[in-house]
């Protein structure tokens, strides 16, 4: 199979997590579909990495992989510390910032 | 080479339909499921681009580690049986809208580019490889990842501890 093929194949996957993100309405579901969107970029970095014979794209996605991991371990821990205070993981009713 | 083709179209279904599940199913704790499904088989992607480590890493801190701690959260902050767990959606055709435009442009710039045809073989044990410039050219970023992880570490137990 060709680059373009990886491409489509990671596009796809990131606009399935654009929609996920666009239209959850639980916050839990939101990060859900940000992993998604994260996970088409590596697909991306890898076949780019594998087609210009250049392993620092892989060494990136290892990097990617690892700031992920961080984010959905602080993004959860957000949520839960939210669910404490206003007792919903709704996104709609996480309003305390709105002046 | 029809092996190659054979093993991407399915896992380039696979990849579609459990994201898509993951987007659209109602029960959260099944869409969670579902995601450790497509984290599974984008593992299996990188098996096909040859590059068995990132496959092994993929599986143990995405589909091992994400999952985990989302399951965590969930029975957490719903009951893991029950009704609450069921989640709806809003502004599913703008949110469709939005989606298919970005799809639209992004698959539009790929297809005009004229991109790498030739399909050159890395060789050489990737893994070593990847060990060696991770302590050589990239050691300083590896060591930053690591105060960041640490960083992240003691957020989450800070923002998790009990209350006083």
């Amino acid at each position: 199979m060709g680059l373009q093929a990886y491409l489509t194949l990671a596009a796809v996957i990131f606009c399935i997590g654009l929609f996920g993100v666009v239209t959850r309405r639980n916050t839990i579901g939101i990060l859900l579909g940000i992993e998604l969107m994260l996970n088409a970029v590596n697909i991306n970095l890898v076949a780019f990495a594998r087609f210009h014979a250049d392993v620092t794209g892989m060494i990136f996605t290892v990097f990617t992989i690892c700031i992920t991991v961080s984010e959905a371990a602080l993004g959860l821990a957000i949520v839960i510390l939210l669910f404490r205070i206003r007792r919903t993981v709704m996104a709609d009713h996480l309003d305390l910032l709105k002046g | 080479m029809t092996g190659d083709v054979l093993a991407f179209w399915g896992l380039a279904l696979l990849l579609v339909g459990s994201a898509l599940a993951v987007v659209l199913s109602k029960n959260l704790f099944h869409a969670v499921l579902w995601l450790a499904l497509a984290l599974t088989g984008t593992a299996g992607v990188f098996l096909l681009l040859e590059a068995e480590f990132l496959a092994a890493i993929q599986l143990l801190l995405y589909a091992g580690g994400i999952v985990t701690i989302v399951v965590f959260a969930i029975v957490v902050t719903e009951r893991l049986v029950g009704e609450r767990i069921s989640q709806t959606s809003r502004r599913i055709a703008g949110g469709a809208v939005v989606a298919a435009a970005l799809l639209g442009l992004i698959v539009s710039a790929i297809v005009e580019r004229p991109l790498a045809p030739a399909e050159p073989s890395i060789g050489a044990d990737l893994t070593r490889t990847i060990g060696e410039l991770v302590q050589t050219r990239f050691v300083l970023p590896f060591e930053l990842l690591a105060v960041l992880m640490l960083a992240a570490l003691m957020g989450a137990v800070y923002f998790a501890r009990p209350d006083d």
